[in-house]
């Protein structure tokens, strides 16, 4: 199998799509000529031509609202926000327009729309730049909310977003661009709302997603060799439609749980994750349900100490040690 | 508006009105053509009307905006309307929903909440939607709805298909940092895309001179490098006059324009808000007297001979019983149930077959 | 036929408006789109706007008033035309209404078939009346122990209070259950109760914070019924000693050799299957004072106080006369647990015709009880307590229970709430008969 970047896993996955559909169109700040600010893009534009990649100037409301339009008449926009971080001053047109204008009309429109870029912090950028509002977006009924955490899973899970026929939000990171695992050659697709189990064990499960689960793979490998603990590890992938069962499943199998996720901790994921476990699985519960998230205020610049505040591989083995008591 | 650039407006806007019968999109109209535009203005106003009247007596839930003196506009500019062109617009939409042809029954269902409803009593009366007759509705935030207006004519010009897109807002609107992103981007990219300004005058209860600064509200598209118009929105000739020319522009040019027409409401911003804390009722009878849409297009249409008593009586009367109809339909009618509420969410819910999706799509315990 | 105006709705949050002033008077020519009268809302004042054409015949609601929506307000119609003030429909809006409240007053007195349950409006029903409560349970303390472990325990038939906890703060989990199981430990059934928990260290500051709590529904409504019955039913009291050896030794028996099959009998099981078949000999007892007659219950629906979060309820064993000691022992366990969560139904708590309340457990020597109406008596159960007593002329140690009977004058005589206690004293003393 050959190993790709995330980065170029995203870029096959457009440019398949590209090649598929007619009207798919990538649009965004600095995605043709620049490359894109991450490079996600790079090569799209002297492939595919300027109708097929667009740069748009910097005003988010502006060519997002474009874009839930064009989707509604059948174009199917794959729009690039440089960060995720600037959702906030689209708010209205991702999630008044694109997220209730099937609910409105009574079901007569839909909005097939992909807004994918980066969510997270750790590279020092502050917190204006830092968010991360898969919880946030989740929390509206309508759209779907995916974060991959794997160059195969990232290639998978966008070709099926671009496919949707419902506003798909596509929340990546940009210290996983340039990862590199296998990606399965040809066509791979992976289905919105299957959960993927990332390591087997027995004694205590992981429910996570995105870079965490690089995180959580690194804390289960210390658990296994220096606590003789064996963890299970439940990628997510997908927020919204949510593959609940796999983590029941993985719950009934080890009885002890740890959420890791990079979020504030209020009213997260994890907060509904963990409401639905206890709910779905109290017998099987050998001890209360922990959680690990960023540490409760916006993201800090210092360097070092924004690693800290962050879930990370130490972090985690903590967390897990506490959830195991 | 400063006293200088009002009166530079009515003096535009006059003189557009002279030429208005004489354009050749008016002076083509057969007789039933001009019927037909006065019978959907009184047939609009007959509707809400009704609807008012529904509203008081507790049939209609939270906010009723009634778009009772504006009609010519909206009956103008659809109009116009080829297999191509779209519109979109405001929460002030039931004009726009009868001009573009849609049943009232529904319509007015969904004032009542009630399944029959055009959003299956989902949207309400600011979200009314018709895909078919290229109607994308009904927005309820302000400004809000004009990026996708772009998008419906980026939509067109991408697909290569010969169509304009009309997005329509009030004047409350101009001041939304949305719109102006939208100018940009059509402007930018030369989309089919006209901006119609409905200026009634008053955004909720704020005036223009209290609301807008500089010269004029359509003015701003220059800095955009945009063409722009004043139109009389008293007079559906004038609307057609001026839309046509650059809807044609549009459709042949794939050029954006800015349109501020000149209107009035004669009801409060919404039916239940004060309309005595910001203005006159000697100015809302002045225009009543003085510009109502209908009685003006009446008159013209008469001294055209177009229309009779006799005529204008039988319009009426069939306005009034399309309406007492239209509520009658709504009242026999059931309302959603319970199970209704999640469907309409997500169209792989509403379409299980065509399902790729897996997990959980909605999180109640 | 004239056209009566009502309050229109004329803002989306409106119930009542206020008409402020009446722009045209009566005898007015009106006209469809005039306005009629100045109406205040509680966003704005706004203009009552007239639909029809004609005369205003009849202003029904001065300037000033607050109307609800939908109320009358004027009639318009043709000149001469006659119109009455038509009835107040107010369906929704109009809050008024005095009759409402008295009407469960009136049907109280009439309450006729029996029907134990006082009439109650809300679902909260039975336990309002309720007589002091039984502490079920209180004495054993929290375990803490994971929600898996607990399932474990009860699949294994281990006595989790007999197991150690190695989680936090002791919690019992999983591996600790497996230990105990291993090692044989804590088999259920062998377990002795520990004390009631007491805490007396003295510690600065004050005891609890100074506040006023609002009375919950729950509390109200048992403040209400509780005063009622205590000052409107003639209670009188009547004492008995009960000795409690043969019982004790009975159900020790009896536990001890149903040990495996998980049934442990309490004290309380006793005392309910006992004045069942007490209400049997002495069924004078099991009646119901209505006002004009008394009425005689057929079966002995004997219920029990349990006390819940904030409150008490009495659920009832139903039929209680026909039940072994064992059925109503199950029967209590699981409507005490439906108590405690709140999930009785009002079936299940409501046609009692007796009532036990026990505060035995709790220590309590005697005490007196309130009448849970229509009930004619209640009886509270003290502890058993050890003390001297004479048999066969000797001083030996007894065990002793002191059981108090409150009787409503009005149906149960002295006479025959002592032939009750005595029967209910003979059946206790002689455990073997609840068994036949």
């Amino acid at each position: 199998m050959p190993v790709i970047s995330y980065r170029e896993a995203i870029r096959h996955a457009m440019a398949e799509e590209l090649e598929r559909d007619p009207n798919v169109v990538i649009l965004g700040e600095e995605v043709a000529q620049f490359h894109g600010a991450y490079k996600v893009t790079e090569g799209l534009l002297a492939k595919f031509g300027p109708k097929r990649i667009v740069d748009t100037p910097i005003s988010e409301a502006g060519f997002i609202g474009m874009g839930v339009g064009a989707s509604m008449l059948g174009v199917r926009p794959v729009m690039e926000l440089m960060f995720w971080s600037f959702y906030s001053v689209a708010f209205d047109q991702i999630l008044n327009n694109a997220a209730n204008v099937r609910y409105m009309s009574g079901g007569q429109i839909n909005c097939p729309i992909v807004i994918r870029g980066p969510a997270n912090g750790g590279t020092n950028v502050g917190a204006t730049h830092s968010h991360t509002p898969e919880n946030v977006l989740a929390n509206h009924p309508g759209v779907k909310v995916v974060v991959p955490a794997t160059a195969a899973d990232a290639k998978g899970l966008l070709k099926s977003a671009i496919r949707d026929n419902d506003p798909v939000f596509f929340l990546e990171n940009t210290l996983l661009y340039g990862e590199k695992s296998e990606v399965p050659e040809g066509e791979h697709i992976v289905p919105l709302g299957r959960a993927d189990v990332k390591r087997e064990g027995t004694d205590l499960t992981i429910v996570t997603y995105g870079r965490c689960v690089l995180h959580s793979l690194k804390a289960a490998e210390v658990l296994e060799k220096e606590h003789d603990i064996s963890v299970e590890i439940v990628d997510l992938r997908t927020i919204r439609p949510l593959d609940i069962d796999t983590v029941l499943k993985s719950v009934a199998k080890t009885h002890r749980v740890l959420i890791v996720e990079e979020q504030k901790p209020f009213a997260s994921v994890g907060s509904q994750i963990s409401d639905m476990i206890q709910r779905a699985a109290f017998d099987e519960l050998d001890g209360p349900i922990h959680r690990l998230s960023t540490i409760d205020a916006p993201a800090i610049y210092s360097p070092p100490v924004e690693t800290e505040q962050l879930p990370n591989p130490e972090r985690i083995l903590k967390a897990a040690l506490a959830a195991l008591a | 508006m400063t006293k200088k650039t009002t009166a530079t407006a009515e003096k535009k806007a006059e003189k557009d009105a002279n030429l208005a019968a004489k354009a050749p999109v008016n002076a083509g109209l057969t007789k039933d053509q001009r019927i037909e535009l006065y019978r959907k203005m009184v047939r609009i106003r007959r509707f809400e009307e009704r609807c008012l009247r529904a509203y008081q007596g507790k049939k209609i839930g939270g906010f009723l905006h009634l778009y009772i003196g504006q009609e010519a506009v909206a009956v103008g500019c659809c109009s116009l309307m080829g297999k191509h062109d779209h519109i979109i617009t405001a929460y002030r939409d039931h004009g726009h929903a009868i001009a573009v042809g849609m049943d009232t029954k529904p319509l007015m269902a969904e004032l009542y909440g009630k399944v029959t409803g055009c959003s299956k009593g989902k949207g309400g009366s600011m979200h009314y939607f018709d895909p078919t007759r290229n109607f994308w509705g009904g927005h309820g935030i302000v400004g809000g709805q004009v990026p996708l207006g772009a998008g419906l004519a980026y939509a067109i010009k991408y697909q290569g298909l010969k169509g304009a897109a009309m997005a329509f807002m009030g004047d409350g609107a101009v001041n939304q940092g949305a719109v102006h992103e939208a100018y940009n981007l059509a402007a930018l990219w030369d989309l089919p895309v006209i901006f119609v300004i409905e200026n009634n005058r008053y955004s909720m209860g704020t005036s223009q001179d209290r609301s807008s600064a500089g010269p004029g509200l359509a003015q701003r598209a220059d800095a955009y490098g945009m063409e722009w118009a004043l139109c009389d929105g008293h007079d559906v000739y004038a609307v057609r006059a001026t839309m046509d020319k650059f809807l044609t522009r549009a459709r042949e040019e794939s050029k954006p324009a800015v349109v501020e027409i000149d209107t009035y409401r004669y009801r409060g911003h919404s039916v239940a808000d004060p309309d005595k804390t910001y203005r006159e009722k000697t100015e809302v009878e002045e225009y009543q007297r003085t510009k109502d849409p209908i009685t003006l297009f009446q008159q013209t249409l008469r001294n055209e001979g177009v229309l009779n008593d006799e005529l204008v009586g039988q319009i009426d009367t069939e306005a009034r019983e399309e309406a007492e109809n239209a509520a009658a339909f709504s009242e026999a009618s059931p309302f959603p149930t319970v199970e209704d509420i999640q469907k309409d969410v997500y169209w792989e819910v509403d379409n299980p077959a065509q399902r790729t999706s897996e997990g959980r799509l909605f999180f109640d315990n | 036929m004239a056209e009566i105006i009502e309050m229109p709705k004329l803002s989306d949050t409106m119930t009542v408006g206020t008409l402020v002033k009446w722009l045209k008077k009566e005898g007015d020519v009106v006209k469809s789109g005039d306005m009629l009268a100045e109406v205040e809302t509680d966003k704005a004042t706004m203009e009552l706007e007239c639909f029809f054409d004609g005369t205003l015949l009849k202003i029904f609601t001065p300037e000033g008033s607050e109307v609800a929506l939908g109320e009358p307000l004027c009639a318009v119609g043709k000149p001469g035309e006659t119109v009455e003030a038509p009835k107040s429909k107010a369906p929704e809006a109009a809050p008024a209404k005095e009759e409402k409240p008295e009407e469960p007053k009136e049907e109280k007195p009439e309450e006729p078939k029996g029907d134990p349950a006082p009439k109650s409006e809300s679902s909260t029903g039975k336990k309002e009346t309720a007589p002091p409560p039984e502490a079920p349970a209180a004495k054993e303390g929290r375990i803490r122990i994971s929600p898996l472990a607990k399932k474990l325990a009860a699949e294994k038939g281990l006595d989790p209070s007999r197991i150690t906890g190695s989680g936090p703060g002791g919690r019992i989990v999983r591996a600790d259950v497996l230990a105990a199981e291993k090692s044989g430990s804590a088999k259920a059934g062998s377990s002795p109760g520990s004390g009631p928990q007491v805490s007396g260290f003295s510690r600065p500051g004050p005891i609890q914070e100074e506040k006023s709590v609002p009375v919950s529904k729950m509390r109200g409504v048992i403040a209400k019924r509780l005063l009622e019955s205590k000052t409107t039913i003639p209670h009188f009291y009547l004492d008995i000693e009960v000795d409690a050896a043969p019982l004790l030794e009975l159900r020790q028996q009896l536990n001890g050799a149903l040990d495996s099959s998980g049934v442990k009998l309490s004290v309380n099981d006793f005392i309910l299957k006992a004045s069942a078949e007490a209400l049997r000999r002495v069924p004078a007892v099991n009646c119901s004072w209505e006002q004009t007659a008394v009425k005689h219950h057929a079966a002995a629906h004997v219920s029990f106080a349990v006390a819940i979060e904030d409150g008490l309820i009495t659920p009832v064993v139903r039929d209680a006369h026909e039940k072994s000691v064992f059925a109503i022992s199950s029967e209590v366990k699981s409507l005490a647990r439906l108590a405690k969560d709140k999930k009785l139904q009002p079936a299940q708590y409501t046609g009692g015709t007796f009532c036990v309340s026990n505060l035995g457990m709790m220590g309590i020597d005697r005490f007196s009880a309130i009448i849970n109406p229509p009930n004619a008596a209640i009886l509270a159960v003290g502890t058993t307590v050890k003390k001297p007593v004479v048999k066969n002329d000797q001083i030996v140690i007894g065990q002793r229970m002191t059981l108090t009977l409150s009787c409503d004058h009005r149906v149960v005589d002295g006479a025959v709430g002592a032939q009750f206690l005595a029967a209910l004293r003979q059946l206790l003393e002689a455990p073997a008969l609840l068994l036949v």
